[in-house]
């Protein structure tokens, strides 16, 4: 989308600014950029970068999807307790199905019956915890046979020196940024974000538009599950709490305007990955883990009031 | 220096890949109307926003009273008596008349709490001043454009604003509310405010203004006196030629008949409107502001639902089409408001172009972007659109050149009928010409038009046929020797005086 000024500015800003903190990270912990602990931080962002991929979507279209924290923790909780009923093969299936059927009840009531996302997402996000513990009847899950079965090469296994699923990732992200760019439902997600009323005037269809987003939405959560479970071999009934607010804090880090309309997956993979070394820096530096949720908060702040300072041509201007 | 209120001296303003303006020098003096002209482009409403604050120049001063003054803010600019009213209002629907007046400069007591009582008083005597029949109260949102105007204009007096521009005040008010304008502008002119107006329709320039200076690719052609100057000679300075002041009418060969609507009716909206359009035909849409037309026409395109009636689509009925099936058909309909309805401003003219007919331009769902790239650069020259590049976002672009890329979005699909609201609305005078031979050359080429306008000679300069439509129903229909302008005024306002009995 059309590059400005602004928006060259306050990404180099924002980029300046982190590398000032890589810098400072790496001089007072040496374990910081060592491949291992690089390969680490990857290995997190490929989890919450892969839901980012869709919620990028949903967000394009000037909506949001809050739902995908609780999403994240249901399906890992499907996913590893089917593997022990099922077989790993149908259990990734029966993942993936629910994903995008959950997906689809989101899409259908913002998209269809015109509801406000946030409350929507929102009221899934807490239906969903529900359902986790009703689930699972409030135990932990976990993987009976971790040594024999193939599963864990989504989350554990390496492919040429890379981990699995950075590489799922990235491929996810190839994908998705070709589908944005290149195809006519990119352009029309672009379209409905940027100028919904406009888009209407064209035959573009907002409301199926916004259904399938969130239905990639739920989609690319199916895929984080599956990589969450093979790698922790179980699942906690809070394992993915929290998480609707990191990828939305990645999706917005990287540029992506919340108002719809601009922004791009490139954007997404650089604004997730920032906050992931940036969440593993802290870390590193000895402050306790749950600085993290600060530390999303801040970055939700940040990343908002530039978004519209730049749009009022304020900030940076 | 005397009689020279605001001078701006040598102001020159680039954006990337364009000189805006090119060492501009102008001035304004106390009590006159001075036009400001130009192509679509140009730079004139670049040059307004500098003297409003709006755009910081990259060189020349402005000189305001006597002395240099750098004009940091809209606000600034305002509370030093410079008031710039957009050619797109700037308003607050949810905000109050009163509340919108003082916009950013609300009177408030030692605790920031707001001097409600106050903000009334000082509101309601700058509408009495004006005139307006409305109160301080009024949520905006309710007002007619006209009166949101007005609401921009009681600024002037709120402000005792020294300067007032108006940057293309009369593209959507109807006549009378043109009339109650120039009586306001001149009232502000007795007072000795100077006035800067801009505008493309040259029977208002000559009407209204004192002197005209001409603003062509960001330079000032020139100063003339309007007594002292003529349509050709103003025209030949901002285009570089004359231009022919007849219409040019499609020849009078119609074909199948392709559109027809049986008594459509919208409650609250128009009641029982029938027409038909054949191929080969111009169907003139006449009427007030607010008379229904163009809630007919996004009826017929499906963008608003009926609640009765029908539709027949070269004789077969289409009953409640959507947007989609509409342009599918070959139906193409050219909205009303092109930042609304007629573009994603994010994006560039590329995709604007493409945004309603991706099949088209897409293979097995993969956009085909040399095909996109060959269309824009068709229309770009075809329509003589200023635009730096394919990608370069529309919302940079002058408001008549957004325009024209809402024209090429609907032209490029060769739809069958085209339904043009108000299609030269801010366009300028070769442009407008040109998009009149455009419409009889698509009718020449078989398709059939409608053309919804506000302006009498437009509308009847390019028609062969014009129906007459008043508070949401069709109350004439004129063909041939029988479209007059006074057939028309009679008509409407015949049934207005009727309605109102
Ligand atoms: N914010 C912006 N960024 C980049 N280019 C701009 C911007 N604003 C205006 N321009 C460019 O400056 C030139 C002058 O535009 P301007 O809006 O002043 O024209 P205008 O004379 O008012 O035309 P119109 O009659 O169509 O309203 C145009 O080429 C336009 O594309
Ligand atoms: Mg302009």
């Amino acid at each position: 989308m059309g590059q400005t000024i602004n928006g060259v500015l306050r990404r180099h800003g924002l980029i300046l600014a982190f590398l000032v903190f890589l810098g400072g990270v790496a001089l007072n912990a040496d374990a910081f950029l060592t491949p291992g602990n690089i390969l680490d931080v990857l290995r997190q962002v490929s989890i919450t970068g892969m839901m980012a991929l869709g919620v990028t979507f949903v967000v394009l279209t000037g909506r949001l999807d809050l739902s995908v924290g609780s999403l994240l923790t249901l399906l890992t909780v499907i996913v590893v307790d089917q593997h022990n009923i099922a077989g790993p093969f149908p259990a990734i299936v029966m993942t993936l199905l629910v994903g995008v059927a959950v997906g689809a009840f989101n899409g259908l009531l913002v998209g269809f019956v015109g509801l406000n996302a946030l409350i929507v997402t929102l009221a899934m996000l807490s239906f969903l915890q529900g359902l986790v513990l009703f689930y699972s009847g409030g135990s932990n899950v976990n993987v009976a046979n971790a040594q024999e079965t193939w599963f864990g090469v989504f989350g554990r296994g390496d492919f040429l020196g890379l981990p699995v699923p950075v590489i799922l990732f990235l491929v996810g992200a190839v994908i998705a940024g070709l589908v944005l760019q290149f195809t006519t439902f990119g352009r029309r997600v672009y379209g409905v974000g940027g100028n919904e009323t406009a888009s209407i005037f064209s035959g573009i269809d907002a409301r199926w538009t916004v259904f399938w987003t969130y239905v990639v939405s739920g989609f690319t959560t199916g895929v984080a599950a599956v990589i969450m479970g093979s790698r922790v071999m179980g699942a906690q009934n809070t394992i993915g709490q929290g998480y609707e607010l990191t990828v939305l804090a990645g999706v917005i880090l990287g540029g992506t305007s919340l108002l719809g309309g601009s922004g791009s997956i490139w954007r997404t993979v650089i604004g997730i990955s920032m906050l992931g070394f940036i969440q593993n820096g802290l870390l590193l530096l000895g402050f306790p883990y749950y600085v993290q949720w600060l530390v999303t908060w801040a970055v939700i702040i940040i990343a908002v009031w530039i978004d519209l300072g730049a749009k009022r041509g304020r900030i940076f201007a | 220096m005397d009689d020279v209120i605001l001078k701006v001296e040598g102001i020159t303003k680039t954006f990337p890949g364009v000189k805006a303006l090119d060492n501009v020098s102008f001035d304004i003096r106390p009590g006159e109307v001075h036009a400001l002209v130009g192509e679509n482009g140009a730079g004139k409403s670049t040059l307004m926003k500098a003297l409003a604050g709006l755009h910081k120049p990259d060189s020349g001063q402005i000189v305001y009273q006597g002395a240099p003054t750098e004009v940091t803010g809209p606000l600034d600019a305002r509370q030093k008596g410079i008031l710039l009213i957009h050619q797109e209002l700037s308003l607050s629907p949810e905000l109050s008349v009163a509340e919108n007046i003082y916009l950013g400069a609300w009177p408030t007591n030692r605790f920031g709490v707001l001097k409600k009582r106050e903000l009334r008083r000082n509101a309601s005597k700058a509408l009495e001043a004006l005139g307006c029949g409305f109160g301080p109260d009024v949520r905006v949102g309710t007002l007619s454009v006209a009166m949101q105007q007005m609401v921009e204009i009681a600024r002037a007096e709120a402000f005792s604003a020294n300067v007032v521009i108006f940057d293309e005040p009369t593209a959507s008010l109807t006549d009378t509310e043109k009339d109650q304008l120039f009586h306001t502008i001149r009232g502000l002119k007795a007072r000795g405010v100077g006035i800067v107006y801009i505008s493309h329709k040259m029977d208002e320039i000559f009407d209204i203004t004192d002197r005209i200076t001409v603003l062509r690719d960001g330079q000032v052609q020139g100063t003339v006196d309007t007594a002292d100057t003529d349509l050709n000679q103003v025209t030949r300075m901002m285009i570089g030629r004359t231009l022919d002041t007849f219409f040019v009418k499609a020849k009078a060969e119609f074909g199948e008949e392709v559109l027809r609507v049986e008594e459509l009716s919208k409650s609250g909206l128009f009641q029982d409107v029938s027409f038909s359009v054949r191929e080969g035909e111009v169907l003139g849409l006449y009427g007030l502001v607010g008379a229904g037309r163009s809630e007919v026409v996004e009826t017929v395109f499906g963008v608003r639902r009926a609640d009765g009636g029908k539709i027949f689509w070269k004789g077969g009925d289409i009953a409640l089409p959507t947007p989609r099936q509409s342009i599918d058909m070959g139906m193409a309909l050219v909205p009303e408001s092109r930042k609304e309805q007629g573009l994603v401003l994010m994006m560039g003219g590329r995709e604007n172009t493409s945004l309603p007919h991706l099949s088209l331009f897409s293979e097995l769902s993969v956009m085909n972007r040399p095909k996109e790239l060959a269309t824009f650069e068709k229309y770009r020259s075809a329509l003589s659109i200023k635009t730096t590049g394919p990608d370069q976002a529309v919302s940079q672009l002058s408001g008549g050149n957004q325009q024209k890329f809402v024209l090429a979005k609907w032209l490029c699909a060769d739809p069958k009928l085209i339904i043009l609201d108000e299609p030269t609305r801010g366009i300028d005078v070769g442009s407008k010409s040109a998009i009149h031979e455009l419409i009889a050359d698509l009718a020449e080429r078989g398709l059939a038009v409608i053309v919804i306008s506000s302006e009498m000679p437009e509308v009847l300069g390019v028609s062969h046929r014009v129906l007459a439509m008043s508070e949401g129903a069709v109350v004439a229909e004129f063909e041939g020797d029988d479209m007059t302008e006074e057939n028309l005024i009679d008509a409407v306002s015949h049934h207005r005086g009727e309605a109102a009995a």
